[in-house]
């Protein structure tokens, strides 16, 4: 089953927004790994708790990523807040990740 | 185990059902393995994968998948549509859809790779139970990668992943004149085990479609650029006839319509050879081919007659002017008119139109007229190619086949330069206009007939109105007469017939004159003869009469004075006494006075 992400505690920090998150990802293929990391690194240090992130494994749940148009792997989707928006690759570039979640890089939550 | 061992070392192969492919590739693609479909934008590539599998999906009952990276499905369906291919139907029983393109909004971050999407493909696989896989216009995808390493390192995992599921692929990729792309599809050329390159380009201002299979490894294929041709329902390859399907050579002779020329070309063309008229303009190519279709349908055998750049109905007026008359033909479905303008298109789209006709009208006797119209747009090699398979195509039905090409200038060999159809036709006619004493007139040689003695006489065509005629030419001096030079010389040797004729009568008449004149003199002769033996009969008479008349006047002398001596009377006096004797009377009687007194 889906591997559940850290989910925001009752009592949270000052954030107003919740980003719900879903990464697809293949099994053990390095990129795969690698965007988990780069996704948990991003987490840790610009969402702290604001999010919820499900990951998926595509080789698992072929039937799933078929029927969510999911092509390539990684695949970061964005559910909500609105609009949708969806980042491939291993999420090395950070930047592009932040603005496709519609943050920036100077929104750091410390 | 065994079905291995009964395809020995063969690579097995799944068809395609494409006519035209199956024969180049020897049986189609190879199965469980990759073929790259390589080329430019519109180039039929997608629709090569299509039909593959619309093909294998109905006539085989063999599932597939398509990839679709480029296009929408819906897209596809609209196009196949346009083919007759019922692809929604299809989507719903034995052919999967997957649109795999990427949103525009996708945000790109870092490398990717295909492990998942294959994941979900061989899912796929086993549920439908799929014989193929399409994987159309995959560059798309890969492009995104904007490493050429990786992008290799993806179409390695793909080719693996396709080795080892066991379906047959089809991969198709664009092909520009780009560097860095075709460096990696040329990677991909060596990965893959059947490269098939489309192509189309334009060749003064025509477009056309080719197809070529640049590599298959562990079969025999046919080298060389293929056309490819698109109709309603589907695209089609023009590969080449192989040899021994040809209909066996007749001996069956074809009347030309001309008796001089079916004489000189001993009996008439074979049934199912091909005719080449060469000739410049207003040679009478036309007027040659009109009369031969006229004559097939006398025979009653349908016919086509194929005219470019001029209509049908012109060709028939311009005919009727000569005395052919197509008309009737028309009117009772044995003759088919056909005409198509020649500008812009590709000849190999003539190619397909006169195919279906000769499907369609399942004619015996075809002309075309002229061929070379195909080679005046776009490129000589193309149309050559174009023609060539036409002929072929003809002849591998028997169809009695009547070309004409138009060349310049009255060098027959010009033809040889331009469409090179001479090399396959089996009797070459060539027209030409001869320019003695003032005049063009038009002269037919034949310059080959395969299987047949022929004459190598030139000979003259003549048009009226009562119809074209081939006559005798004279030669003189070297030099063959024609038009007024031929009159003169017939006219000259009519007088001089006429002159031997009256010469002829003349002494007839002469001799019959002599001949009435020794006949007169003969009878004039016998008449005198006559006379004179009348005259001897008569004088043999007289003597006999004086004979005994003397004795009785001696005795009567006597006895008058009964002393008298008979021998004092001289014989004239008593000649002269005799009155009766009137034939020598007045001769007789001149001398009578004389002796008188």
């Amino acid at each position: 089953m889906a591997r559940k992400g850290k989910k925001p505690p009752a009592a949270g920090p000052p954030v107003t927004t919740v980003i719900v998150m879903r990464l697809y990802v293949a099994g053990k293929a390095p990129n795969s790994i690698k965007a988990i990391a780069n996704l948990r690194a991003i987490c840790r240090r610009y969402l702290k708790d604001g999010y919820k992130l499900e990951i998926i494994d595509v080789c698992e749940h072929p039937r799933r990523a078929l029927s969510d148009g999911v092509i390539v792997t990684p695949n970061l989707a964005k559910l909500s807040p609105g609009p949708a928006s969806s980042v491939i690759g291993n999420l090395g570039d950070t930047d592009s990740v932040l603005a496709a979640l519609g943050l920036q890089a100077g929104d750091i939550v410390e | 185990m065994t079905t291995k061992r009964r395809a020995g070392p063969r690579l097995s192969k799944l068809a395609t059902g494409i006519a035209g492919f199956d024969q180049l590739s020897r049986g189609g693609l190879p199965r469980n393995r990759t073929s790259l479909i390589m080329g430019g934008p519109g180039t039929g590539k997608t629709v090569f994968a299509l039909q593959t599998l619309v093909n294998a999906a109905q006539k085989r009952k063999q599932r597939g998948i398509f990839v679709a990276f480029e296009e929408a499905p819906n897209e596809i369906f609209a196009n196949a549509a346009a083919f007759g291919w019922p692809l929604s139907a299809l989507a719903r029983s034995g052919v999967f859809f997957l649109d795999a393109r990427l949103s525009p909004t996708v945000v790109q971050s870092g490398e990717f790779e295909l492990t998942g999407m294959l994941a979900v493909l061989e899912a796929k696989r086993r549920q439908l139970g799929a014989t193929w896989i399409v994987l159309d216009g995959i560059d798309v995808l890969l492009a995104l990668l904007r490493n050429s390493g990786a992008e290799m390192r993806e179409i390695y995992r793909v080719r693996d992943w396709l080795a080892r599921i066991g379906l047959t692929a089809i991969v198709t990729a664009k092909l520009d004149g780009d560097s860095s792309q075709t460096m990696n599809y040329g990677f991909m050329q060596f990965m893959v085990d059947c490269v098939i390159r489309f192509d189309r380009r334009l060749e003064q201002g025509v477009p056309l479609r080719r197809l070529e299979i640049t590599k298959y490894r562990g079969s025999d294929f046919s080298a060389g650029e293929y056309p490819l041709s698109f109709d309603s329902h589907g695209m089609a390859v023009a590969a080449p006839t192989l040899a021994d399907i040809r209909p066996k050579a007749s001996a069956e002779r074809v009347s030309t319509g001309f008796r001089g020329l079916d004489s000189m070309l001993g009996g008439g063309l074979f049934r199912g050879s091909t005719t080449l008229v060469t000739g410049a303009p207003g040679t009478s190519k036309t007027t040659l081919a009109g009369q031969f279709a006229a004559r097939a349908c006398r025979r009653a055998e349908r016919t086509l007659f194929v005219s470019f750049d001029e209509g049908g109905e012109r060709i028939r007026r311009n005919l009727t002017s000569v005395g052919i008359d197509l008309d009737a033909h028309v009117r009772s479905g044995l003759l088919r008119m056909y005409s198509s303008p020649t500008d812009g298109n590709d000849p190999e789209e003539h190619l397909i139109r006169i195919a279906a006709l000769i499907l369609d009208h399942q004619p015996r006797c075809v002309v075309i007229d002229p061929l070379s119209a195909i080679a005046r747009t776009g490129a000589l090699s193309s149309a050559r190619a174009a023609g060539n398979r036409l002929l072929s195509k003809i002849r591998d039905r028997n169809i009695t086949a009547f070309i004409t090409s138009l060349v310049d200038g009255d060098d027959p060999q010009a033809e040889a330069t331009e469409l090179q159809i001479s090399t396959i036709a089996d009797t070459w006619i060539h027209l030409s206009y001869l320019v003695r004493g003032g005049e063009r007139n038009r002269a037919l040689t034949i310059v080959k007939s395969r299987g047949t003695a022929h004459s190598n006489q030139v000979r003259e065509l003549v048009l009226s109105a009562k119809g074209p005629a081939l006559v005798d030419v004279y030669s003189a001096g070297g030099e063959v007469l024609m038009g007024t030079l031929r009159w003169e010389k017939e006219a000259e040797e009519r007088t001089r017939k006429l002159q031997r004729h009256a010469q002829y009568s003349q002494k007839r008449r002469e001799l019959q004159l002599a001949e009435g004149d020794i006949t007169a003199r003969i009878a004039a002769l016998q008449v005198d003869l006559d006379r004179q033996r009348a005259e001897l009969a008569l004088y043999a008479r007289d003597d006999e009469a004086r004979q005994t008349s003397s004795e009785e006047w001696e005795s009567d002398l006597r006895r008058m004075r009964s002393v008298i001596a008979p021998a004092t009377v001289s014989p004239e006096s008593r000649k002269g006494r005799i009155p009766r004797i009137s034939v020598n009377s007045s001769a007789n009687g001149e001398e009578e006075p004389q002796r008188g007194p």
